[in-house]
């Protein structure tokens, strides 16, 4: 968790992302911020998020983007 | 010979008046309420006093929009997007610069303009669409104007921190949307998903080419290019065939496995500018749709779209670049060296346009306007401008014009054209600020900003959101104890830009 907080925070360092879970429904994550997430995910976990996972209630809140990648970890 | 462009809808509307010509998901607006809205807008305009004068449309992504450009046009007017997405710092310097007599809302752009202190009248489009149309208004507006007046003005980025206005008219659009179509083959079946925001004249080709044929274009959700899957599904559900997009749109839907899943099957035609196509990506599309045309083109603003195309119909290798190719039917490209001279074939010139296509300059800046808008150091017989790019570019051995780099600061990110100084002006604006410089890794394709002061990178941050759109947000923010020098005392750019290079 801390790791993917850690990347979100990269990105919008003034928003508090352990509790907004309106990440893509107010606009917070743009086109860019999901690339660079999903980039990142792939290079610090080593874990690919593939195209039908790039949903918008994935990435609504750090924690559903936590658990989208504690679930492909276990798949593995 | 035409000489506006609303010539484009009267002659469309007469074969196709209940064709939808611009939709979203949800609704959409026909050519003939395309016409009556924007005579209706036009005839409302003229009876207030509002005649050659800027009309800001500050309305939302919308098909309704699209008549709000019309009916400005109708009035005599030009009109000047801009759009909710802009922060209100930016909105009030662009009304400043412009200080329009009208502006043209929607309900919720109305609010934010209440919060803006502007001397001017604010109408509201739902309600001016229902002025009743006066035919001989509309028609002795047309009578006096010419093809050389003023259409649009739209704000790009400026390197002092005051957004440019470029100025397009009539003429220069009329030339380029004959040409561009030419080149995209479009005709009435054509169906476009646009992706550019309204508020850039990227938009002119869906707009106007759409107008011309009676073709159709949807409007795609902003959100929808997060997620690449949701997105090829819009355009299968829409049958969208053709699709002039940035370069960034395209490759996320390829980079990510989409076509495993699903794949865009109507789209015969697949354009792009804005940037260097990925050589990886652009095979990963080539494979999936192999009979579909692939186009690059390139242009910046101040030529009114684009000028140069290339239709990428030969095999190229991971290590070759997508050349820019030759221009438009019209328009000529010179490449000047440093010493104004034409450069040896194969060397380095900096990319000038000449011809029909170029803007009228910036607004209210006659003197940014005449440094790049200059008399063509080639012809010393009469009167002639080009536009000096600050590309630079070169001609392969097939003769087609190569995109090199830039000769100053400015950079494209996402798709978006950015002065790297506008940040680092906005930047030294903030309270507890000392110094700013703002470099670009290309490789990793982030905006990098180094700052000193006392204040923490989390202020710095939610200041520059206040400040600026969000494409121009820095990726990652560093302060540092002291600025680096250069011997004369310049911030050391060149070492920044390396240390940023190592960043990981």
């Amino acid at each position: 968790m801390e790791e993917i907080l850690k990347i979100l925070q990269d990105l919008h360092p003034d928003v508090d992302f352990e509790t907004c879970d309106t990440l893509i429904d107010e606009s917070i994550l743009d086109s860019f911020d999901i690339i660079t997430i999903i980039s990142e995910i792939d290079s610090e976990l080593d874990i690919a998020i593939p195209a039908e996972d790039i949903i918008p209630e994935n990435f609504n809140s750090a924690k559903k983007l936590y658990s989208l990648v504690q679930r492909l970890s276990d798949e593995d | 010979m035409q000489s506006n462009v609303l010539e484009y809808l009267e002659s469309t509307v007469k074969r196709v008046p209940d064709k939808i010509a611009f939709a979203n998901e949800k609704e959409g607006i026909t050519f003939n309420q395309l016409y009556n809205r924007g005579r209706a807008i036009g005839t409302f305009l003229y009876k207030k006093g509002i005649y050659k004068q800027p009309v800001v449309v500050f309305m939302k992504k919308h098909p309704n929009t699209v008549s709000a450009f019309l009916g400005a046009l109708y009035g005599g007017d030009f009109y000047v997007p801009i759009d909710e997405e802009m922060p209100l710092f930016r909105i009030e310097l662009i009304l400043k610069s412009l200080n329009p007599k009208a502006v043209i809302c929607d309900i919720s752009s109305n609010n934010i303009m209440g919060k803006i202190d502007c001397n001017c009248s604010v109408y509201m489009y739902d309600e001016i669409i229902r002025t009743s149309i006066e035919d001989d208004v509309i028609s002795n507006i047309r009578r006096s104007s010419i093809d050389t007046d003023p259409m649009y003005v739209v704000f790009t980025s400026g390197s002092t921190g005051i957004p440019k206005g470029v100025i397009g008219c009539h003429r220069a659009v009329i030339d380029y949307i004959d040409n561009l179509s030419e080149v995209l083959k479009t005709n009435q079946e054509t169906v476009f998903g646009n992706q550019a925001p309204l508020y850039f004249d990227a938009c002119l080709r869906e707009i106007y080419i759409t107008l011309k044929f009676g073709a159709a274009a949807y409007i795609i959700p902003k959100s929808l290019f997060m997620f690449p899957l949701k997105l090829v599904e819009f355009l299968n559900e829409y049958k969208i065939n053709t699709v002039c997009w940035v370069v960034p749109a395209l490759t996320m839907i390829s980079s990510f496995g989409t076509f495993d899943k699903i794949v865009p099957g109507n789209l015969n035609t697949i354009a792009f500018v804005s940037e260097v196509f990925p050589m990886k990506q652009f095979h990963i599309w080539k494979k999936t749709l192999p009979n579909a045309e692939f186009i690059n083109l390139y242009g910046p603003t101040e030529i009114t779209g684009v000028c140069c195309y290339f239709k990428a119909d030969r095999d190229f290798r991971e290590d070759e670049v997508l050349p820019i190719g030759r221009p438009f039917r019209n328009t000529d490209i010179l490449l000047l060296g440093s010493n104004n001279k034409v450069p040896e074939k194969g060397e380095l010139g900096e990319i000038c346009v000449r011809g029909t296509s170029l803007t009228l300059g910036y607004y209210k800046a006659f003197d940014k306007t005449k440094e790049v808008f200059v008399q063509n150091p080639l012809n010393e017989a009469y009167p002639e401008l080009i536009y000096r790019t600050g590309d630079l570019g070169k001609l392969n051995e097939r003769g087609e014009l190569l995109f090199v780099s830039r000769k100053d600061y400015q950079i494209k990110h996402m798709g978006h054209r950015i002065e790297l100084g506008e940040i680092e002006v906005n930047t030294n604006m903030i309270d507890g600020i000392y110094g700013a410089c703002c470099v670009y890794n290309r490789k990793k394709e982030k905006i990098v900003l180094f700052y000193t002061g006392n204040i923490s990178s989390k202020e710095v941050t939610a200041e520059l959101k206040k400040r600026l759109p969000r494409y121009m947000l820095p990726n990652y923010i560093q302060v540092l104890n002291t600025m680096p020098l250069t011997p004369n005392g310049k911030i050391n750019r060149a070492l920044l830009q390396e240390n940023s290079n190592k960043k990981e």
